[in-house]
């Protein structure tokens, strides 16, 4: 008998540790099974943020209390949703992005905290608020973006770093506010400054190592853009060679916006990631004429290598800052009695989009709130009609501009119930009266060109919550509220819907009816995503952060003077009243049944 | 004979103030030292020393210079960051309150220097008038300085009260 050589070593080496993360990725596959977790923001890959725990039902929501809160320390806008995975739950903190993990076996205790340090100057350089939208989870690591443009991974169970990566440079006015999705190993990320003349990328980061796996820009060349043979534009307006440089005037792609700081979403079966880009730059559209490709556009790709399958350009040439980023919602849906693989996205520019998920077709478009800028979408050519009358020139007021910039909608994201078919959406109403001026570009400061002021649409109320049906193309039912509803919303098992106000109160309606079942008031506006959970316990839990701030919120975080009507880009003007409602803060907030 | 030669150096002065208002200086020259070579971020002085002696900003009388000001503050997107004094990604400039100071030294620092939250060092990218017309706009938007230095109204959409109201509760304008 001879001893093993060492060649035969390393195999058998080698060997017990492809079973080791085999059986690491099974537990972590059990893992992500489980509906009593929540390890992404959007909670699914669909992006429902349903959940069917059923335990707090319509019935018994009534009784709800408060479990435990903790105090985050930082009192800026807190926009992001908690993570759950085992008994964990894992909370990140507006700018200096701190993350924290909870034990859930002993509520409301830190199991540790990690700080990323992120540099002091990306505070100036963040539109709205330094803000953060999450963290995902998978295989054990924590992965998240600092607003100074840098992907962090962290281990789950230490709290050490495993890799970070930088990603983009504050001093070219980039930073990251979105939560990254999580595909196979590829964590999927985007850039923010869409108002300070960056230019607009999705990037593939290998989870295990942080290595840069693949970058899509979302206008130049096609090269830039990963548009290749396999790329097939449903509508001939987006079909044609590097439409990203030949729709702008000279060199304008370089600096001209498009970044992607919202959702995405994934469809396994066809295996397409879905998101959308972000405004075009400046704001003053005078200053680039042209369709301005490919920003305000929905894009499918290939997660492996960043290939473009199709496009879809929602708002082409974007006159009023209506991003084309918010989420894509991947349903299955009977149309016209057929059985449809689609993405409902209920758009910035205030219509509720229903489109073919597999070619990018529109199947409809709806609106969803008052618009006064656009006509509808004419479905054979697929382009946005525009209103002559609301267009903004430069040294012209132009008055009534429905909605306002931030939409009929902005980032905060709808939620759907399988049970009863309808998508609840968080949304605002808000109009504005516009001028153009014009933009000189210096890097890394604000590249907009455009004087606006914000003020409440028809009816007087700023926020709603929309319960819509997106098969029929009509809303279920209406809630209103006094400011706009900057929160996400959360579907359950028990048909209760969670959302909440500026104005300090976390709610729950009946899914069905909207009636109003349950409410407690927070130590600030809650502005957060709300998620569900089951604890350690087998009890349901429900945790949402408070804090106001966000774009919305900035008069009170960032103590704005809304004498003049032009803070925060115009919004200040429509909430005047905010801090007369609510003080800033930052803090978790979890409830349960007695 | 004395009374009469201080009544005609107080008839020169307020001629020379006068005049100051509307004298344009097109010269890039740095109309005071420059840069002041003591920052100071905090009225407090350790074991009683002397506070520096201030550092006065050479256009405050000078309503040309705010108005020229007021015409920078959007060239050079302070306006993007600030809006129109109400504050955005930077801090409200139309307010009583101030971060790091509302001496014309402090706001020239905050100007040419930067400040760490992510203000910008505009040093090196304007001239050192320029930075002054800038300090003297950014007073105004406070109210500042003396009211008939303020600039007028403007020429855009009106979306704030005109600095000839601005008031502020910290600091008396100069008389
Ligand atoms: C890219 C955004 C940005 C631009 C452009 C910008 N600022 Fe600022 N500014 C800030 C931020 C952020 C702060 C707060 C910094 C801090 O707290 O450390 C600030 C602070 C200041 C302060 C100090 C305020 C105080 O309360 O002490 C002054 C004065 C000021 N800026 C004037 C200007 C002027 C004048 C310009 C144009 C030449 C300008 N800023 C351009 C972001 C900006």
């Amino acid at each position: 008998m001879t001893a093993p050589r060492p060649a035969t070593l390393a195999v058998l080496g080698s060997l017990l540790a492809l079973l080791a993360a085999a059986a690491s990725r099974r537990t972590l596959d059990a893992a992500l099974a489980d509906d009593g977790q929540w390890v992404r923001p959007a909670k699914d890959l669909a992006a429902t943020r349903y959940s069917s725990l059923d335990q707090v039902t319509a019935a018994n929501v009534k009784t709800l209390r408060l479990a435990w809160s903790f105090d985050l320390g930082v009192e800026r806008g807190e926009e992001a949703a908690p993570l759950v995975v085992g008994d964990t739950m894992y909370v990140v903190t507006p700018f200096p992005n701190v993350l924290y993990a909870f034990d859930l076996t002993r509520p409301g205790t830190v199991r540790w905290k990690y700080e990323p340090t992120p540099a002091t100057e990306a505070q100036g350089v963040a539109c709205c608020d330094v803000v953060t939208r999450g963290a995902a989870y998978a295989d054990g690591l924590v992965v998240f973006n600092t607003l100074d443009a840098h992907t962090v991974a962290v281990d789950a169970r230490s709290g050490r770093e495993q890799w970070k990566t930088r990603l983009g440079e504050i001093a070219r006015g980039e930073t990251m506010t979105m939560a990254p999705l999580i595909v196979g190993d590829k964590v999927l990320v985007g850039n923010s400054g869409g108002e300070m003349g960056v230019r607009g990328w999705l990037t593939a980061l290998d989870l295990h190592s942080g290595r840069l796996a693949w970058r899509a820009y979302s206008t130049g060349p096609d090269r830039d853009v990963l548009i290749g043979p396999g790329f097939k534009p449903f509508y001939t307006f987006d079909q044609g060679r590097d439409l990203g440089v030949t729709s702008w005037p000279p060199e304008a792609w370089k600096i001209g916006g498009g970044t992607v700081w919202g959702w995405l979403s994934y469809d396994p079966e066809l295996d397409l990631v879905y998101y959308g880009t972000a405004n075009p730059g400046p704001w003053n559209a005078e200053q680039r004429p042209g369709d301005n490709k490919w920003t305000a556009t929905i894009f499918a790709r290939r997660p492996a290598t960043g290939e473009a399958v199709w496009a879809y350009q929602v708002s082409p040439h974007d006159l009023y800052d209506y991003d084309g980023v918010n989420e894509l919602v991947l349903l299955d849906l009977d149309l016209a009695g057929r059985r449809r693989k689609v993405a409902v996205r209920p758009d910035r520019n205030g219509y509720v989009y229903v489109l073919d998920r597999a070619t990018g077709e529109v199947l409809s478009a709806t609106p969803f709130g008052h618009v006064t800028t656009t006509k509808g979408v004419d479905l054979t050519s697929g382009r946005l009609t525009y209103v002559d009358a609301k267009k903004p020139e430069l040294g012209k007021v132009v008055r009534g501009v429905c909605p306002a910039a931030p939409g009929a909608k902005d980032w905060q994201p709808s939620s759907w119930s399988p049970r009863t078919g309808l998508l609840y959406i968080p949304h605002q109403n808000l109009c504005m009266d516009v001028e153009g001026v014009e933009a000189s570009y210096i890097a890394g400061t604000p590249y907009v060109g455009s004087a606006t002021r914000m003020y409440a649409g028809p009816g007087g109320h700023r926020g709603l919550l929309t319960a819509w049906d997106p098969v029929n193309a009509r809303a279920a039912w209406r809630i209103t509220e006094r400011f706009p509803v900057w929160s996400g919303t959360l579907a359950t098992g028990g048909d209760v819907v969670f959302y909440g106000t500026m104005d300090r109160a976390f709610k729950a309606v009946h899914a069905r009816t909207g009636e109003p079942l349950w409410r407690f008031e927070t130590v600030s506006g809650i502005i957060g995503q709300p998620i569900t959970y089951r604890g350690p316990d087998g009890r349901q839990y429900v945790a949402v952060l408070s804090g106001v701030g966000g774009w919305a919120g900035a008069i009170v975080s960032a103590g704005l003077d809304a004498r003049d009507a032009s803070a925060a880009l115009g919004f200040a003007h429509a909430m005047r009243d905010l801090p007369g409602a609510t003080p800033k803060g930052g803090r978790l907030y979890v409830f349960a049944l007695p | 004979m004395r009374a009469a030669a201080v009544l005609g150096l107080l008839g020169a002065l307020l001629v020379l103030t006068g005049c100051q208002r509307e004298q344009r200086r097109f010269s890039e020259v740095a109309p005071a030292s420059g840069r002041p070579d003591r920052l100071r971020a905090s009225g407090f002085n350790p074991g009683d020393r002397q506070a520096p002696a201030e550092f006065r900003n050479p256009y405050e009388r000078n309503a040309w210079a705010a108005a020229e000001g007021k015409r920078l503050y959007a060239a050079f997107n302070c306006i993007g960051c600030h809006a129109n004094g109400g504050g955005g990604i930077g801090p409200p400039l139309m307010d009583p309150a101030w971060i790091y100071g509302g001496e014309p030294v402090e706001i020239y620092a905050s100007i040419v220097e930067g400040r760490p939250n992510g203000m910008p060092a505009f040093g090196g990218r304007i001239t050192d008038s320029q930075a002054w017309q800038l300090v003297t706009y950014v007073q105004s938007m406070s109210g500042l300085l003396r009211k008939d230095v303020r600039p007028s109204r403007s020429d855009h959409m009106s979306v704030r009260p005109s600095e000839q109201s601005g008031t502020s509760e910290r600091r008396k304008p100069p008389q």
